[in-house]
């Protein structure tokens, strides 16, 4: 016997399948047998949109590359080949350039959604975990992608990420030149990041989506209660053994599910045909001119998804004549959210139960990153400067004092979190779901 | 016992295997070839000029500094540089470490910002970054200040100033990657 279940099919064909393979039980475990909560909400679409979009530029990717030539001299005329030329080329294109916006718009509001209701704590914390990896990995397909168009934002993106590594004390200056394969960013570059770009992170990210939803099956979906349905009575109308308060997968979100995807499909045909540029955010207008090793263009900003980040590194002033400390909080501000399980104490998951100390918290966390990332895409001169009387201060640019005053309050949201969220008045949770 | 003995020799062939891996990201033999001295003709620069020089796919600046130029690097106050001689900063030992160049007004240095590396912006006229700016350079990047010989000021998130490359002028000739000492880079 094949498979722990009857198989569900008469088919003669789909039957001899079954012996052979576990469709049924894999249909059953992921689908129709696995019980989710019955109370998601709004925010419980970017899971399967991002799944979605994640099909979505691999698909176009594959066609760009048929088009696409990875090679210092051609690559610039090859997208605008891609753009002129071949047919609805510039539709896959925009496609793509719209997808890497949109992934990060609706990672971002999935994680946001885990913040929220708790999703990374204890029994999810490897499921969290999982989350991260395929963030970071996000993070390098979208740094490596970036380079292939060979435009000036490019360049000089790609010039300014791969010195941060060679801000590591010792072994940075070595360790930059063997990323970029050459004294400067070049042709090796270019052609290595290709490689990177559609084959290696690509692999590491579809076992890591696998991972993710394999660990969410395992221990079940959280809820906007944030309690344990497993936990609750049981017995539902599939099932005695199932909890009370779950529905089947599918069909109940799948239909949900697809509802979340022609509205997202809307909002994203819109922008491909209107707006692909996004007013420079999605393409920036500098990557419209041919990469130039010799001049920086005079305003360059990473594109919108990284510049909270973007913003820390440049708030923190250099010490000890090394700018390593700006670098370290970067990098922290990313890698902290693995942490996130293990610094949450507090009584409840969900943000419906927990008190005033926390969600000012987390206000104050969505404010700083909003502004760090607008700051990010900004010069530091936007906000102008103080007067004299600032001339004791290190920089009299208003909107470098803010950007540090908002890299406190982020870092505040993770290494208080220990004690605002033990000392917080939680109400109590319910014993079920509400309006089960 | 027998796992250890099986595991020591394993790991080793691990490691020999991965080695070649990660060899071939480190820089071709062409690529290294590539790295030869850049020789520049100096004759038709005229006060005030900047021409930009492609030296191993960095830019060097070659500036002739007026004499104003010159003379506003007594006007920054020391405490307003974060390396004012240079200390910590690379530059040969041939050059002189106010006006960081061989001869006072001939400047030779990589226009590249120390903080990321990008290419900062000309920005020589006095006045033009606020009426205490006396002329230098500014990094679009991340906002970092030189003065008009590459030496940074404090706020900048650049932590030394500009590179002066190794060079050697040889009459109207300026050679980038052979210095004055005869070193190469």
């Amino acid at each position: 016997m094949a498979s722990k279940h009857a198989s569900m099919f008469t088919n003669p064909v789909l039957k001899w399948v079954d012996e052979r393979f576990p469709m049924t039980g894999m249909i059953k475990e992921h689908m129709t047998e696995y019980y989710a909560p019955k109370n998601f909400n709004f925010w419980y679409y970017f899971g399967s949109l991002a799944m979605l979009v994640l099909v979505l530029q691999i698909v176009t990717g594959i066609f760009l590359t048929m088009n696409y030539k990875p090679d210092a001299q051609f690559a610039f005329g090859s997208v605008e080949y891609i753009m002129r030329d071949v047919d609805y080329g510039w539709l896959i294109r925009y496609m793509h350039s719209t997808g890497a916006s949109m992934f990060f718009i609706v990672v971002y509001l999935h994680m946001c959604r885990g913040l929220m209701y708790g999703s990374y704590r204890k029994p999810r914390e490897l499921l969290w975990i999982f989350g991260m990896l395929i963030y970071l990995c996000l993070m390098g397909e979208a740094f490596f992608g970036y380079l292939l168009p060979w435009g000036q934002m490019s360049f000089w993106g790609a010039q300014v990420i791969v010195n941060i590594f060679s801000a590591i004390p010792f072994i940075g200056p070595e360790l930059a030149v063997w990323i970029r394969g050459d004294y400067a960013i070049g042709d090796a570059t270019l052609n290595r990041f290709f490689a990177f770009h559609v084959i290696a992170l690509p692999l590491v990210l579809i076992g890591l989506v696998a991972a993710h939803i394999l660990a969410l099956h395992e221990v079940g979906s959280n809820n906007p209660d944030g309690v344990e349905i497993k936990k609750g009575p049981k017995g539902n109308r599939w099932d005695a053994n199932a909890p009370s308060d779950g529905i089947p997968f599918h069909p109940y979100y799948t239909v949900k599910d697809i509802v979340g995807v022609v509205v997202f499909l809307m909002i994203f045909t819109a922008i491909v045909f209107f707006m692909p540029e996004m007013g420079g955010y999605f393409l920036e207008y500098n990557n419209f001119i041919p990469a130039d090793p010799l001049k920086t263009p005079a305003h360059i900003a990473p594109v919108w998804y990284f510049t909270p980040y973007y913003s820390i590194l440049r708030a923190v002033p250099p010490m000890f004549g090394s700018q390593f400390p700006g670098v370290i909080a970067m990098g922290l501000s990313v890698m902290i959210f693995f942490a996130l399980p293990w610094l949450d104490r507090g009584a409840v998951k969900s943000i419906r139960y927990r008190g005033t100390l926390y969600k000012s918290y987390f206000a104050m966390f969505i404010i700083c990153f909003i502004v760090l990332g607008y700051l990010g895409v900004k010069p530091t001169s936007v906000f102008g400067q103080f007067g004299d009387w600032a001339k004791f201060l290190d920089t009299n640019e208003i909107a470098t004092w803010v950007a540090r005053l908002c890299t406190v309050g982020y870092f505040a949201f993770f290494f208080l979190m220990p004690w605002y969220t033990k000392a917080d008045k939680t109400k109590p949770e319910p014993a079920r779901v509400t309006a089960h | 016992m027998a796992i250890a003995a099986a595991a020591v020799p394993g790991a080793i062939t691990g490691v020999a295997v991965v080695a070649p891996f990660v060899a071939t990201l480190a820089p071709s033999e062409r690529a290294k070839a590539a790295g030869a001295p850049v020789e520049v003709d100096i004759s038709g620069i005229k006060p005030g000029e900047k021409l930009s020089v492609e030296w191993r796919g960095k830019v060097v600046w070659v500036m002739k500094r007026t004499a104003e130029q010159i003379a506003s690097l007594d006007k920054i106050p020391v405490s307003q540089l974060s390396d004012a001689d240079s200390k910590k900063s690379i530059q040969p030992g041939y050059v002189n470490s106010k006006t960081r160049s061989i001869s006072p007004d001939l400047v030779v240095m990589e226009g590249v910002c120390t903080h990321l590396g990008c290419s900062p912006t000309a920005k020589l006229t006095p006045g033009e970054l606020g009426n205490d700016w006396l002329g230098g350079f500014y990094c679009p990047c991340h906002g970092s200040k030189f003065d008009v010989a590459g030496r940074v000021y404090t706020g900048s998130p650049a932590p030394t100033n500009l590179v002066i490359p190794p060079h050697k002028i040889d009459g109207m000739k300026l050679v980038i990657g052979i210095g004055q000492d005869g070193k190469e880079a």
